[in-house]
């Protein structure tokens, strides 16, 4: 199997020890389908074991490897090395969230803002013994929304996310719309009462970049559009 | 975080079992904590696609399903090793608790008339794998996350368990690692719930994420609670060559068919009148027997072949499967075969406990794939683990929840564990030589994958018993390459790779002692199922230096005379 060298080029920080942020290159083989978590496995098995980034599943499902990569926030697990163009490949953390080390950033403060859109079924009704039957026609709207696996990459492009810490952002704003437009649940007006501010959905520039950055699919642009129609009176 | 801190019950594991369990006791009024390695929702639950079972006859062939026939259906496909009363417990449990998944929010796909949309699996008599798109771990997962955050459960995340706290033969909490700090502490509880997952990356070749070590599992192993039918190991037919991400059998279900690298599908020669619907071992060994006799493409696969589909069908029944092989394997499959082989799947032993959750050490319950109830028996049926980690999950959290208040540990032993944990990682740290961690895993790896792999046979496995005997004694010398505080992986690394070898060392010890073929298990010098001898649960003790002890212990059978597993 052919193999070509690449060189990448990593952007490390431990805000315990350095005055700011460095890059340090490190130079692997790249064997057809290695992808950018795997590069940067052998990268701190085999020469740097301080360099620190999140992962799980590897297969794009579990949402802990978003980070930028050539400027481009992306899955390192999904982006295959060779697919990049150029001799070098940059890697550089998610934007928009405080690092706590080399590719790692504070996911808590992400949460926190997914918690505050109260992320969780509020029926009107009492449960019934069965299901509560959703008609195929109403279960489409809700569902694009709910396969956001939170990886924030949308958090990370996102424009008034990066000037505006009190914004709940694309993800909170996605995950809330996935509530409001699910047919069982019975909290609407309160709902709205949670986004309908600057830092809610009225704080969006609409620029949609956050819906054409998502990993899954997943369109908080359109999500958010949705629920100011529903805002106004 | 303070060195020492209490809380009325401790679950380990944030995926789908250890969550429901503490969602169960919360609800029942008492204190708990979930820690885990990582986030939550990061969670290798979230990956599962397929679905969960459940006999709630929604689908119009339906109607006339029954938890009677789930729970025969589970012991037939278990080849008569599953606990016969548990596998009643998990089929009868499992409408309300799926229903329970409803009512908090899962987004399960539907029927026309609204209710859950229920799909075929393997070795079900009825439609009754309940499913969410192909996404059903994550959505199963994000819900009970969700539900966990609503209650203000506490979580302890990206906390990483070294050893569980054993003070007069109980379980009374466990010393953990902050990852990003690398700071240690200690957690009392009055119970201790482990749902730390499946193992899968003891073998080369798994589905499983990287982080699916059972390294908690090995913990409790080596505090005292004993391993259950470890050599049963489920490989699964079609993993995408180079990664081995999960390629569904639904892929062969819409029509996908098999060709080695002569153009032919082979499957006429193994199971000529289902071809690839055949049961997923049959269809893995099949696979296993072209590769291995040169008629694989170089690495190893074979084609899955879908383009007679058409690109219509494959666009609208399997995008996902089209996703990842074109981000993981860069083939479009309207156009290219998906490279395949097989591979690790699902561990079908694990801690010994019993209907719910009690281990051999009293204070430590277990659940989910790190256990074993006994519901899978040799082989488990898709479909039911997820359900597995519902039914049991609630049920462990509930005894767990009627453990509070029987006493818990003295400071002392607490923190006499935290110094003892931290001397040793000083001495891990100090220690030096060039024996590296990666080497001695990746060694590990291909001596399980070869030689524990489908096929098994007298002389390769005692050949794996000492090799893996002879990695730990390697081990022992590890050194590190980083000995910094914050997200030292190495470090967990080589804490990590000490408990795999003890988990590979118990599976191959159980599979070499096993001299019959039964569900999972393939002995090529042992080729049928032998009853008057093997009808029996291994039991493995962990002996401190030397091999695992390995004893028997039989089978509840209750309702159903063990038969031939024929379909
Ligand atoms: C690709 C794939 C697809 C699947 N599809 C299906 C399906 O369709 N239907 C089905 O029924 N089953 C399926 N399964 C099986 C099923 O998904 C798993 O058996 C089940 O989700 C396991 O859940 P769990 O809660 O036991 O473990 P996990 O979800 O793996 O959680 C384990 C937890 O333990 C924590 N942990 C582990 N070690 C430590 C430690 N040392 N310290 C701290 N925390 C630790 C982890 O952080 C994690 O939170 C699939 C499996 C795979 C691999
Ligand atoms: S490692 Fe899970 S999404 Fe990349």
């Amino acid at each position: 199997m052919a193999k070509t060298a690449r060189t990448f080029r990593i952007r490390r920080y431990d805000p315990a020890e350095d005055a700011a942020p460095s890059y340090r290159e490190y130079v692997i083989d790249v064997p057809e389908g290695m992808t950018v978590l795997e590069a940067l496995i052998r990268i701190q098995a085999e020469q740097d074991g301080t360099l620190a980034f999140r992962y799980a599943c590897r297969g794009a499902v579990c949402g802990s490897c978003a980070m930028a990569i050539d400027g481009v926030v992306r899955l390192a697990c999904r982006t295959q090395v060779r697919g990049l163009e150029g001799e070098t490949v940059t890697v550089d953390p998610l934007p928009n969230l405080e690092v706590v080390k080399d590719l790692v950033v504070d996911m808590d403060s992400f949460f926190e803002k997914d918690f505050a859109v109260e992320p969780w079924l509020q029926p009107a009704e009492p449960a019934p013994e069965r299901e509560r039957p959703v008609s195929p026609d109403d279960w489409t709207e809700a569902e694009p929304y709910t396969n956001c696996i939170l990886c924030a990459s949308c958090h990370g492009v996102c424009p008034v996310a990066a000037r505006d810490p009190e914004y709940l952002g694309p993800a909170a704003l996605a995950k809330h719309y996935r509530f409001l437009a699910d047919a069982r649940d019975g909290a609407g007006e309160k709902r709205l009462k949670l986004v309908d501010s600057e830092a809610g959905v009225w704080g969006c520039d609409v620029v949609w970049s956050c819906s054409k950055i998502c990993p899954k699919g997943v369109r908080p642009t359109k999500g958010i559009l949705a629920t100011r129609e529903r805002v106004k009176p | 975080m303070p060195e020492i801190t209490r809380h009325d019950v401790l679950v380990i594991g944030g995926g789908l079992a250890g969550l429901r369990a503490a969602v169960a006791i919360h609800d029942a009024g008492h204190d708990v904590a979930v820690l885990s390695k990582v986030y939550p929702i990061r969670s290798h639950s979230g990956a599962a696609q397929g679905g969960v079972n459940a006999s709630l006859g929604n689908h119009p062939e339906g109607h006339d399903d029954s938890w009677e026939k789930h729970a025969f259906d589970t012991i037939k496909g278990s080849d008569y090793l599953a606990d016969q009363p548990r596998a009643e417990i998990l089929a009868q449990d499992a409408p309300a608790r799926v229903i329970e998944m409803e009512h908090w929010g899962a987004y399960f796909s539907r029927f026309p008339d609204g209710r859950i949309a229920q799909r075929p699996f393997g070795g079900a008599g009825f439609p009754r794998t309940c499913y969410a798109a192909d996404r059903t771990g994550h959505q199963l997962l994000h819900t009970l996350w969700e539900q966990c955050i609503k209650r203000g459960i506490t979580f302890l995340n990206e906390w990483f368990i070294t050893r569980f706290v054993t003070s007069g033969g109980r379980v009374v909490g466990a010393v953990a690692m902050h990852v990003p700090s690398g700071e240690l502490a200690a957690f009392g509880a009055d119970a201790t719930v482990l749902a730390g997952g499946g193992y899968g990356r003891v073998f080369a070749k798994t589905t499983n994420a990287y982080i699916n070590t059972g390294s908690a599992t090995a913990a409790a192993y080596i505090a005292g609670a004993r391993l259950e039918d470890a050599e049963f190991v489920q490989f699964h037919p079609t993993t995408l060559f180079g990664t081995n991400i999960l390629i569904s059998e639904g892929v062969r279900g819409e029509g996908g068919h098999l060709a080695n690298a002569e153009g032919n599908r082979f499957m006429d020669r193994y199971a000529p009148s289902v071809m690839e619907l055949a049961p997923r071992d049959i269809v893995a060994r099949a696979i296993q027997t072209e590769i291995d006799e040169g008629r694989g493409f170089e690495g190893g696969y074979v084609h899955l072949d879908i383009r007679h589909l058409g690109a219509d069908v494959i666009m609208s029944r399997l995008p996902g499967i089209r996703q990842i092989a074109m981000d993981f394997a860069g083939v479009d499959p309207i156009e290219t075969p998906i490279p395949v082989q097989p591979g690790q799947h699902y561990s079908m032993g694990g801690l010994s406990c019993d209907e719910d959750g009690a281990t051999d050490v009293p204070g430590l319950l277990a659940c989910g794939e790190c256990s074993c109830v006994s519901v899978h028996g040799s082989n488990r049926l898709g479909g039911n683990s997820l359900l597995e980690t519902l039914v049991f999950g609630k049920r462990a959290g509930d005894r767990a929840a009627g453990l509070v208040g029987g006493g818990s540990a003295s400071d002392g032993a607490l923190s006499a564990a935290l110094e003892d944990a931290r001397r040793s990682i000083a001495a891990l740290k100090s220690r030096g030589g060039r024996e590296r961690q990666d080497a001695v895993r990746r060694e590990m790896q291909s001596v399980m994958t070869e030689k524990v792999g489908l096929f098994r046979e007298e002389r390769p496995l005692a050949g794996a018993v000492d090799a893996i005997a002879g990695l730990k004694e390697r081990h022992r010398n590890v050194s590190l390459a980083n000995t910094g505080e914050p997200f030292n992986y190495d470090l967990i690394d080589t804490l990590e790779l000490g408990g795999m070898l003890e988990l590979a060392h118990v599976t191959a010890a159980g599979a070499l002692a096993r001299t019959e073929s039964r569900g999972s298990h393939w002995r090529t010098d042992h080729p049928a199922r032998n009853d008057d001898d093997w009808l029996k649960h291994t039991m493995a003790t962990h002996v401190e230096g030397g091999e695992p002890a390995i004893g028997y212990e039989d089978v509840i059978i209750t309702s159903y005379e063990p038969m031939e597993r024929k379909y």
